[in-house]
């Protein structure tokens, strides 16, 4: 890895599940931070918008701001089946489905709660996503360190 | 001069959604206005849609730290119901995965109140040891954090008594170090300076505002569901773990104590646990209401279940334990200083999507 993505975490309306697993992959057994990515909670410095759970009437426009104060170029990753589908919740009155009724979503991880494995996948395939999308923003390929 | 503050729903502190207003002169906080409902799915409605063995999976989803003892509060609701005797071995393999739960769901909080008060390395070192826990369970039931194991009538997967005691045995030797993680807590100076005095809540003012939980046990008030002896708890030798002073500190203090509290009830479970079937075959339909009142890592929870003798229930309504401890925590907040927040907000150990389901 090249770069160090950093990470801004929101909770749509999960259950929690998958909220502690992104932190279960921040922490001593799993570890991320030894590649530079951190859980910032400032979307200003963020690369990767990391949403858990559904979209509902009253988050929507939570979302959309977050998204909108990013950076270009980032990229948006959908962890858990909730934030893919609307997993179990999808026939709830108050569940409009996954966040991408509302911003571009790049990247869905599934899993009920998704394993901090495949959340850490996530991450990976998305930092190749963001490489892609600075590149064709500036058209210069990466300067080495 | 009076200025608000607004504090979440996207802030470093908070894992999950709530939003206050928070109303300050100079660094004081006079008033705190809260406003929930952003991870309001309606799930309570449902239960017209799924089948009442199915919405299992659904109340287990309620919330995914405390997710096993949600399922098995439904389990239990619906039993009573429906008049089912669930087998004994059964009740003590639910009690052994709450206790889990507790402990994980305790070492989880020690880590976010570090974390809270700015002491990353000793929020690094609680989830370390949670992880450990995480392990038995996933070696147990399959899940991480949401199990799947309760079903009405009983539970789905046995543990051998051979590897139960194992289990405890392990726990044992965790517990070593649960107690250089409690004493960082309990006799650091910085942080005895974050959490004491912080936040008092005195008994009578817990009682009134309706907490539960550690919350109330800190103030002094031995209030347990376990008591209620709901599940293999009547079997099982113990007591609330209790504290006066109704502070931060307090409310720490009783979790730690709690975390021990498990520890034994599991290492009891795996002498005690008697042999036998896991579960009963489930025959009929659920008709007439119930309250079903348990302990949660977080303090009671009550499912109200009402149904009328089709397939789908009638009505059910879940009131958490963070919903309950909401009121006491304006109360505390009141007159704080504004750096204080975030820790007067973890230490009710607030579960927002139990909160609005």
């Amino acid at each position: 890895m090249q770069k160090s993505p950093w990470i801004i975490h929101y909770d749509g309306s999960s259950c929690n599940g998958c909220d502690i697993e992104v932190l279960a992959a921040l922490t001593p057994m799993y570890d991320v931070e030894r590649f530079g990515v951190i859980n910032t909670g400032n979307p200003k410095h963020a690369d990767i918008f990391l949403i858990t759970g559904s979209v509902n009437e009253q988050n929507k426009a939570v979302i959309k701001n977050i998204y909108d104060q990013m950076p270009n170029p980032k990229v948006v990753m959908a962890v858990g089946i909730c934030a893919c589908t609307g997993g179990i919740f999808r026939e709830c009155y108050n569940v409009l489905g996954g966040p991408d009724k509302v911003i571009p979503v790049d990247l869905y991880v599934p899993g009920c709660a998704a394993r901090p494995e495949s959340i850490i996948d996530g991450v990976v395939k998305a930092l190749e996503l963001w490489e892609g999308k600075r590149r064709k923003r500036t058209g210069r390929e990466s300067i080495q360190t | 001069m009076r200025t608000i503050i607004p504090f979440g729903p996207q802030h470093p502190v908070l894992p999950e959604p709530i939003h206050l207003d928070l109303v300050v002169e100079d660094e004081t906080v006079v008033d705190v206005i809260p406003s929930i409902g952003f991870i309001h799915r309606g799930l309570e409605k449902l239960v017209e849609k799924k089948d009442f063995q199915e919405f299992v999976y659904v109340a287990e989803r309620i919330c995914g730290i405390c997710s096993f003892i949600h399922g098995m509060t439904y389990c239990h609701g619906v039993e009573q119901l429906m008049k089912i005797e669930v087998p004994p071995r059964a009740h003590y393999l639910r009690t052994v995965w709450s206790e889990l739960s507790r402990i994980h769901s305790h070492l989880l909080w020690l880590g976010l109140i570090a974390d809270a008060f700015g002491f990353e390395s000793l929020f690094m070192h609680s989830w370390r040891l949670r992880e450990k826990v995480l392990d038995i369970i996933e070696a147990t039931t399959g899940g991480r954090v949401i199990f799947g194991s309760c079903k009405i009538g009983g539970v789905r997967r046995d543990i051998e008594n051979g590897t139960l005691r194992e289990i405890a045995a392990k726990l044992r030797d965790y517990a070593v170090e649960y107690k250089d993680l409690g004493n960082v807590f309990l006799n650091d100076l910085t942080v005895k300076r974050r959490l004491c005095g912080v936040g008092v809540l005195s008994g009578p003012d817990a009682l009134g505002l309706g907490s539960v939980g550690p919350m109330l046990r800190a103030s002094g008030v031995a209030q347990d569901m376990r008591l209620l002896k709901y599940a293999a708890y009547g079997g099982i030798d113990f007591a609330p773990v209790t504290a006066e002073e109704g502070d931060s500190y307090a409310r720490c203090a009783v979790r730690i104590g709690e975390i021990f509290q498990s520890v034994e009830i599991i290492r009891q479970c795996s002498e005690k646990i008697p042999g036998g079937a896991i579960e009963i075959k489930v025959t009929g339909l659920p008709e007439g209401e119930f309250y079903a009142r348990t302990e949660q890592p977080r303090g009671e929870v009550i499912y109200y279940i009402k149904a009328n003798g089709t397939k789908n229930l009638e009505r059910l309504r879940v009131r958490t334990p963070t919903f309950a401890n909401i009121p006491p925590m304006l109360k505390i907040m009141t007159g704080c200083q504004l750096a204080d927040v975030p820790v007067l907000v973890l230490t009710i150990d607030p579960c927002i999507s139990c909160t609005e389901r």
